[in-house]
């Protein structure tokens, strides 16, 4: 299993360690990535040493939207730039990430960090749900966009969260759900062709 | 014996396990095998044309390939998505905890049609009920019976004498009722009344065709669901944790009312 120590190379064994329990990467990427960096110039190894270690130091999250951030307010809640009229709900700050690189988005956020799952004993003690109404309470926000993901848990964390907003007379929508770009209809489940034929739009 | 290496199934997923980067494992209940797992590859990635005919409280035809370990799901086509569940707050709560049950009660590889059917009955009756809290007990008291643990509801377990028209108990340990005599032995026994008790017998006794016509009042159905619960959690020796999210939801909302005596349309 630790060839590293095998080979008598503690030191790099237990790089390959720590590399293997990431996700994504097996026995052989961790070697692979260890012996690379072994080989590599200090400066580079020194660079990612400390980025590693400031992300457990520095990043936090941000008290308006809990996105993870360096600096509280974090930069979309700080933005003068952005629309504050629409706070878009995510599940996960990789989200919002993924929402960014489109650039059709300019309002603000707010990271549940998770979904309901009743199943796992996820409930709304657990996740970041019961601060949304008292942000949107007095604010200037219009609209909530829920972008939760579009799986079971997802899906219930919306439709609990538009039970919850409704009275605030906020402007609640969905993100719309249909058929991925580069995918074949046949292969199509019905929730996702029943949404797409609901939401069908005239060219 | 001749094996051959893919192979159908109907099935009803009632749990999914996040497996490494975009996997997932399924536990899934089946009339020929019973409660199977097996791997669903690549299904938390957007494109996967899979995910959408394998996400809880679904009915799907899968077709599996055997592995060394785990099974792999290689096809999957829905029979029945159950959509009013997936659009409906309580009907996914209500959903959930059906499912919850079914895989609490039940050992890997045990075929029960009959439970397979129970299980389907009952998710397509939540789509078209509107007393979604009758059918869970409905649900609850044959789950029961199919799993061995049938209530005894015809006579005093200790004395054998049949009961009269007044408050009996019910004690979870035996899992029977008893006279008002014999629970002075049983500290742990619960009160039921009469009309708790000749709904639950009629529930024992019948399709839910008949016990869906059955009207009861929000008093009765706390009590009965207090019974069937307190009954769930002797047995199971642990909470079921989507019955403590209903809990949370009907503390939250206040209802039942209003609101959940829509009529679902399918």
């Amino acid at each position: 299993m630790n060839r590293g120590t095998i080979l008598g190379a503690d030191t790099i064994g237990r790089l390959i360690q720590e590399l293997n329990r990431l996700p994504g990467i097996g026995p052989k990427s961790a070697q692979r990535l260890a012996y690379y960096l072994m080989r590599a110039p200090q400066e580079q190894a020194n660079q990612l040493a400390d980025a590693i270690l400031s992300i457990k130091q520095k990043i936090k999250l941000c008290s308006i939207c809990f996105n993870v951030t360096d600096s509280d307010p974090c930069a979309i809640c700080r933005n003068d730039q952005r629309d504050r009229s629409q706070v878009c709900v995510v599940e996960q700050p990789q989200d919002i990430l993924a929402i960014e690189h489109t650039g059709a988005y300019k309002g603000l956020y707010h990271v549940l960090h998770g979904a309901i799952s009743p199943t796992e004993g996820v409930g709304t003690n657990d996740i970041r749900i019961r601060e949304l109404p008292n942000r949107l309470r007095d604010s200037l926000v219009k609209e909530v966009i829920l972008a939760t993901n579009t799986n079971l848990e997802g899906e219930q964390t919306a439709l609990y969260l538009n039970q919850l907003l409704s009275p605030l007379g906020i402007k609640i929508t969905r993100l719309a759900r249909g058929l991925p770009f580069g995918t074949e209809l046949e292969y199509a489940d019905d929730a996702t062709l029943t949404r797409a034929l609901e939401g069908r739009q005239q060219l | 014996m001749f094996r051959p290496r893919n192979y159908q199934t109907e099935a009803i997923i009632i749990k999914k396990t996040k497996l490494g980067e975009a996997d997932r494992i399924l536990t899934m209940y089946t009339p020929d095998l019973g409660k199977i797992q097996a791997v669903a590859r690549g299904v938390r990635r957007p494109k996967s044309k899979l995910a959408g005919h394998l996400e809880l409280l679904t009915h799907s035809q899968v077709t599996l390939a055997r592995g060394r370990n785990l099974d792999t799901v290689i096809g999957s086509q829905t029979i029945n998505g159950f959509l009013p569940l997936k659009t409906d707050l309580w009907l996914t709560s209500y959903g959930l905890y059906v499912i919850e049950l079914v895989n609490q009660f039940t050992a890997d590889h045990v075929e029960d049609e009959a439970l397979f059917r129970l299980l389907l009955e009952t998710l397509q009756s939540l789509c078209q009920t509107n007393n979604q809290e009758l059918l869970l007990r409905y649900f609850e008291i044959h789950l029961l019976g199919a799993s061995g643990y049938r209530p005894q509801l015809q006579e005093c377990v200790t004395c054998h004498q049949p009961l009269g028209p007044i408050t009996n108990f019910f004690c979870a340990s035996i899992g029977s009722t008893l006279c008002p005599v014999c629970r002075l032995n049983q500290p742990f026994a619960r009160p039921i009344s009469v009309n708790a008790l000749k709904v639950l017998r009629f529930i024992q006794g019948n399709g839910y065709a008949a016990v869906g016509r059955l009207e009861i009042d929000a008093s009765l159905s706390y009590e009965l669901e207090s019974i069937t619960r307190s009954y769930l959690k002797y047995l199971l020796e642990r909470e079921v944790k989507s019955a403590n999210w209903l809990d949370e939801l009907k503390e939250q909302m206040k209802q039942p009312g209003a609101e959940e005596k829509k009529v679902y349309q399918p």
